[in-house]
């Protein structure tokens, strides 16, 4: 049952790594504009740095 | 989609002065100027770059971005670009694009209140996930030392969780027990306080049972129904905020000879204002220069234009169609007519507000009951056993299994799923009860003017004319732009007319125009200008210098989807009713066209509401349509109204569902959707209180365990949204 030290923390770590990708998602506004997000990848114009 | 919902009139400037003076104030406080532009054409990636970089190299321009999600633009420049020029940029790349006021849309911009909801669910998931693994390694068997740190851990997350998750349904909670109320949100609160209290005792005493995932998942399916609901109003809410920023309020105020271009809500009462042919009267005013004829018809509801002159009282809201006038304000802003109807609009609206939504009635009669049936299980307990920790379990385990997740989902799954329905067929729901409202209908009261009918005239006696005459009349109303010589040029270009070949075509703003056939003086205009008896109906009148004038007779064309619209109405069985203030001639014909037997003609604004109001006293439904601002007091009466997107301001925002298309037809099709919805939210009522009966006895009788509290919840959940589903 040791492994348990070891395993809960990481599970939680982890999980909260996906939440804070999320929550920095979110706070960039990245949802604003999903629809035009998905052409500019298209796009040549933006491969060295996105639009701001 | 996008294309569609522009409104027909590009212009409105004194339509409403609340969104004006709130973007005022906003643009006061953003010193930068930001510039908005709907370019409903752009749908692809090259689209994208093309339009950027061309706003981008216009002089002033700092940056443009393209929203392809919402077909917008904004641009950041520098104080002296004008937006009219950026259009002209568009335009010239081949982009149709439409200035927006930039303050009335802001609110969608920083959408705060839909991010915050997120946020918490965001955490909230996290946390349920988290604490649900937890919690099935406790179920499969984990014991003693190892059981209490899995429940300590649980603990650890889910208090912090819920104490930032739970915040709305606290607030709101909170603000219902202050007003003496209970609303869906009471037994809520009460479930995951006493769940989490109960857990933490409980765990403390190294106890069997803790609800700390059962607290997370209901406060995860909540919040999950509250977004849903959220997303669904804010996406109405931000297309209807799209239609009114489209009008953006500016006026042209002449100074010592000098034209500037202004604010609506700068102007002052003296102010002489300059409206162009085509524009929207900013002000109420008196006339003081110039000669044109009016279009009335969104305030009075009458199709005849109005001669103008020098004298004439003008009322805000009106249209000017021919010949540029000069009108000196009389009263501006909130004094002017348009807004005196507000206030009758305020009295109608006090009357619908005692609606009661399908969800409040159920908390209605769910929150006491789950009380009470929690406090008579405690008591009970209580007292077969004399042991408070047993009987506070088994109340906490009542409160987390009755708790109303499902109930929480049935309203918002199924209104998000019928509203999508709607707005792709190009209805925008507005009010959060408007579908079930609209579900109850049995009496449909359309207005005319601008309603079942487009606004534009239609040449109905094209027969009568010869050949020669309709060359001449082509030729006269190629030589203006007020609507009945382009109805006119429109039917006989159509009937392979060619315009005869006249000297000297001129307007005469106010009467018409006039020419010269082979030295004769020949002239197509107002009845008295060339000598002709009125008519009752909208007419134009030819003289040819000899022989007495001809009348060359209009009808309103009806709106697309009109006649379906009415007929399928009156196949489901729906009272049709047809209110105007046109005159009694205009209003039968075109009764009698649609086949409804009902209607009222040279209805003033009171009248229409007051027969509204007549309609409802007798216990009937009454769906309202109508676009002018004589309709909005009745629109807002209405148990439903509808208004389409071309309507003013005013009437858009007393109605609960906006049409986007010019198109009637969806009416029909909307009002079986809402019957359907409102069926699938009494069949999700009829599932969970189903899931109830089962479970409930198992926890009173003390035999619920944390495992079939998290199977009833979720399982009600998606049996609930599945449901919801079958509506597409």
């Amino acid at each position: 049952m040791q492994i348990l030290a070891y395993l809960i923390p990481i599970s939680l770590l982890l999980g909260g790594v996906g939440l804070l990708a999320f929550v920095y998602t979110v706070k960039t506004n990245q949802y604003d504009d999903p629809e035009g997000d998905a052409r500019r990848i298209l796009s040549g114009q933006y491969d060295d740095k996105p639009k701001t | 989609m996008t294309a569609a919902m522009r409104p027909t009139i590009s212009a409105c400037p004194a339509c409403d002065a609340a969104p004006a003076a709130e973007a005022l104030a906003e643009r006061a406080a953003q010193k930068e100027a930001q510039l908005a532009l709907s370019v409903p054409g752009v749908h692809c990636a090259l689209c994208i770059t093309t339009v950027e970089d061309a706003l981008t190299r216009h002089p002033g321009v700092r940056s443009a971005r393209v929203n392809l999600t919402l077909k917008r633009a904004t641009v950041e420049a520098a104080p002296e670009v004008e937006a009219d020029a950026l259009v002209g940029v568009l335009e010239g790349i081949g982009y149709e694009a439409h200035e927006l006021d930039a303050g009335t849309l802001s609110a969608t911009q920083t959408d705060k209140a839909g991010r915050d909801l997120l946020m918490r669910l965001a955490v909230a998931g996290f946390a349920t996930m988290n604490v649900m693994l937890l919690s099935i390694s406790v179920w499969s068997g984990a014991e003693a030392a190892t059981r209490d740190m899995f429940h300590w851990i649980s603990a650890a997350i889910a208090l912090p969780t819920i104490v930032f998750s739970g915040r709305p349904f606290f607030v709101s909670a909170w603000g219902a027990l202050k007003h003496r109320r209970l609303n869906m949100d009471v037994p809520i609160v009460l479930a995951i306080v006493l769940a989490l209290a109960t857990s933490l005792w409980e765990t403390s005493l190294s106890g069997e049972y803790a609800y700390f995932d059962a607290a997370l998942a209901l406060v995860f399916f909540l919040l999950a129904g509250r977004y849903l609901d959220y997303r669904t109003r804010a996406v109405a809410r931000s297309a209807a905020e799209e239609l009114a920023a489209l009008e953006v309020p500016r006026a042209v105020r002449l100074r010592d000879g000098a034209e500037e271009t202004v604010q609506v809500s700068a102007l002052v009462a003296g102010d002489l204002v300059l409206v162009r042919p085509g524009g929207r009267m900013p002000v109420d005013g008196e006339i003081v220069e110039g000669q044109s004829e009016l279009d009335r018809s969104l305030l009075t509801g009458e199709t005849v234009p109005v001669f103008a002159g020098p004298g004439l009282g003008v009322s805000a809201g009106e249209v000017n169609l021919t010949g540029p006038l000069v009108v000196r304000a009389t009263a501006v802003g909130e004094e002017t007519s348009l807004h005196r109807m507000a206030d009758l609009v305020a009295i109608a609206e006090s009357g619908r507000s005692n609606y009661t939504s399908l969800a409040d009635k159920a908390a209605r009669l769910y929150a006491p009951g789950v009380h009470i049936l929690s406090a008579l299980s405690f008591v009970g307990w209580y007292l077969y056993t004399w042991d408070m920790r047993t009987a506070l379990n088994i109340a906490a385990a009542v409160l987390i299994i009755t708790c109303p997740c499902a109930l929480g989902l049935a309203v918002p799954a199924v209104t998000t799923a019928a509203s999508g329905r709607l707005f792709r067929k190009g209805m925008l729901i507005k009010h959060a009860t408007a579908l079930e409202r609209l579900a109850q209908v049995d009496v449909v009261v359309f207005d005319k003017t601008g309603t079942l009918t487009a606004g534009t005239p239609d040449l109905i006696n094209l027969e009568d004319f010869s050949p020669e005459e309709l060359s001449v009349a082509l030729a006269l109303a190629q030589g203006s732009s007020h609507p009945l010589s382009q109805a006119l040029s429109a039917a006989a270009q159509g009937a392979g007319v060619r315009p005869a070949a006249l000297s000297g075509i001129e307007e005469v703003p106010g009467y018409g125009t006039q020419g010269r056939l082979d030295g004769a003086l020949v002239r197509l205009g107002r009845a008295s200008w060339v000598g002709a008896a009125p008519l009752a109906q909208t007419a134009a009148f030819l003289s040819l210098g000899e022989g007495a004038p001809r009348a060359f007779r209009f009808a309103d064309s009806l709106r697309p989807g009109a006649e379906a619209a009415v007929a399928a109405l009156k196949a489901d069985g729906k009272d049709v009713l047809l209110m105007s203030g046109d005159t009694a001639g205009a209003v039968e014909a075109l009764a009698g066209r649609l086949g409804i037997t009902h209607w009222v003609a040279e209805a003033l604004p009171e009248d229409k509401a007051a027969k509204v109001q007549a309609l409802a006293d007798e216990g009937r439904h009454v769906l309202m349509v109508g676009d002018g601002l004589n309709d909005t007091a009745a629109l807002a009466s209405a148990h439903v109204s509808i208004s389409p997107a071309s309507a003013l301001d005013a009437a858009r925002v007393a109605s609960d569902i906006v049409l986007l298309g010019g198109d009637l037809e969806p009416i029909a099709e909307a009002l079986s959707t809402a019957r359907s919805a409102t069926k699938r939210i009494r069949e999700n009522f009829r599932i969970a209180t189903v899931y109830n009966i089962v479970a409930v006895p198992l926890a009173v009788a003390g035999l619920a365990t944390p495992l079939i509290a998290a199977l009833a919840m979720s399982l009600s959940s998606i049996t609930v949204s599945l449901n919801a589903l079958r509506l597409r």
